[in-house]
């Protein structure tokens, strides 16, 4: 066991001397790195896309709804790799950037239904009330719709973020080097599975984990007003 | 004040209203009443467009409202909406409810709302709770914040949609002691109700609607003692003795 670990993580792996461990943070850094701004481009793409999908004109709504039919209906993997291989590969766009912008992709249309759902939940005597008042359409949508969606939107987006941390472990599909992919090559070269596989493991656990509680947190303090 | 015409509301193959006309002057107390799926409530969202009439003319204060290019938010703005549910803001206080229009809209500064709103909250009893969140207030008092905030914005006509219909009985009095007070007051109001005690007390005219018509419309005592169509006597027959 003691040696398992210390030939997987502290000990030089293959020619290029690189030490186990330093690969999995490595891995670890390019995880983080492309969830994080995955979510973010997702979230601008997610945002835009409900209002498009708000939108009274069919042809303002149809690219939307065409856009979160598509990537709802094929798995992200196959995404990645179209995106990658054939619609970017005449452009010299790096792994990670490819992968930012196939998760962004991807999440931002789960990102456009979680902001619709939490939108639709407010209660549409809300609106009559606020329109009732004299506000218009924008500032009902503003003063009192969005308010109150939010907290139905935040704590969803926060499983999104889950979500989105775990599905990163496909990009050894494109070649880039995250966590999954780290320890795939460690096992590869040491032929210890175990070790490699579990810290793997054991550091999603703990990064799902943490959030998950930092989460929680966060919406007790929402519930408050209510 | 108010002209209404020939007012028809479709919803789908529901034919909700079928051809009422009504003239309700200025300082006018009007009760509305009749069976459930009378059209009543579908009738009063019709007077401030949160239904948009399917065919049939309103006028308020001189304006044809039902023009394509009439300018509803600013037609809202001039008639107060009480809810059967209350629907207050349950993300904002009590002041923040009440202010939020007036000062959204331009209307006051944040300082003038604030001494308006801090008036009616003493006029409805409440100037204890400005700064309670709805959620922490019994259905008669949420009922009382809903009528604070619609007068807010200084109506020339107020709409009451059931006010009691989803109050403990208990709490009936106070939302009806409030809206007696604004009736004597002299403002405007069309209310749809079933406190046939209160309409008989307060208002100066009774409608009776059935079936999407309106089947009678006279004062109080007359409609309530006299009542001169057969349905009319067989709705208040039944409410009468039940209640």
């Amino acid at each position: 066991m003691i040696d398992a670990i210390n030939n997987s993580l502290f000990s030089p792996i293959g020619e290029d001397g690189m030490i186990g461990i330093l690969l999995i943070l490595n891995g670890l850094k390019v995880t983080l790195i492309v969830t994080f701004f995955a979510m973010l481009l997702g979230a601008v793409l997610g945002i835009g896309t409900t209002f498009m999908k708000m939108s009274s004109k069919w042809y303002i709504r149809f690219p939307a709804n065409l856009y979160v039919g598509v990537i709802r209906g094929t798995p992200v993997v196959v995404q990645l790799v179209i995106l990658y291989f054939i619609v970017l590969s005449a452009l010299d766009v790096d792994k990670i950037t490819a992968a930012i912008i196939a998760f962004g992709l991807n999440s931002g249309a789960y990102i456009s239904e979680i902001i619709r759902a939490g939108i639709q939940a407010v209660d549409k005597d809300q609106t009559e009330a606020a329109r009732s008042l004299g506000l218009s359409q924008t500032m009902t949508m503003k003063s009192i719709i969005l308010p109150q969606a939010i907290k139905n939107i935040l704590p969803a987006l926060g499983n999104e973020f889950i979500v989105l941390l775990k599905e990163t472990a496909v990009i050894g599909f494109i070649g880039g080097v995250d966590l999954m992919r780290a320890g795939e090559i460690i096992r590869s070269r040491t032929f210890e599975d175990s070790v490699p596989l579990f810290t793997c493991a054991l550091i999603y656990l703990f990064l799902t984990y943490s959030f998950t509680f930092v989460l929680s947190k966060f919406e007790k303090r929402l519930k408050q007003s209510d | 004040m108010i002209k209404i015409t020939n007012l028809h509301k479709n919803f789908g193959d529901n034919h909700v209203l079928k051809g009422i006309s009504e003239h309700i002057r200025q300082g006018e107390v009007v009760s509305v009443i009749g069976p459930s799926g009378s059209g009543k409530s579908t009738f009063l969202r019709c007077i401030n467009l949160l239904e948009q009439p399917s065919q049939g003319d309103i006028e308020i204060e001189g304006q044809l409202i039902t023009a394509p290019n009439a300018c509803v938010d600013k037609l809202r703005q001039k008639v107060g909406m009480v809810f059967q549910n209350f629907n207050l803001f349950p993300h904002k206080t009590v002041m923040q409810n009440i202010i939020l229009a007036p000062i959204s809209l331009k209307l006051m500064t944040p300082a003038q709302a604030e001494v308006k709103a801090l008036d009616l909250l003493a006029q409805v009893g409440l100037s204890d709770k400005a700064n309670a969140y709805p959620a922490s207030l019994s259905g008669g008092q949420k009922q009382r914040v809903a009528i604070a905030r619609a007068l807010a914005m200084e109506p020339d006509l107020m709409l009451f949609d059931e006010p009691t219909s989803a109050l403990d009985p208990e709490m009936v009095g106070d939302v009806l002691d409030v809206m007696k007070d604004l009736a004597l007051k002299g403002m405007t109001m069309v209310i749809v109700t079933h406190e046939m005690g209160f309409a008989r007390d307060v208002s100066d005219r009774v409608i009776f609607m059935d079936g999407g018509y309106v089947v009678e419309s006279s004062p109080p005592d007359a409609l309530f003692s006299h009542p001169k169509e057969a349905r009319t006597q067989a709705f208040l027959s039944k409410v009468l003795r039940a209640g």
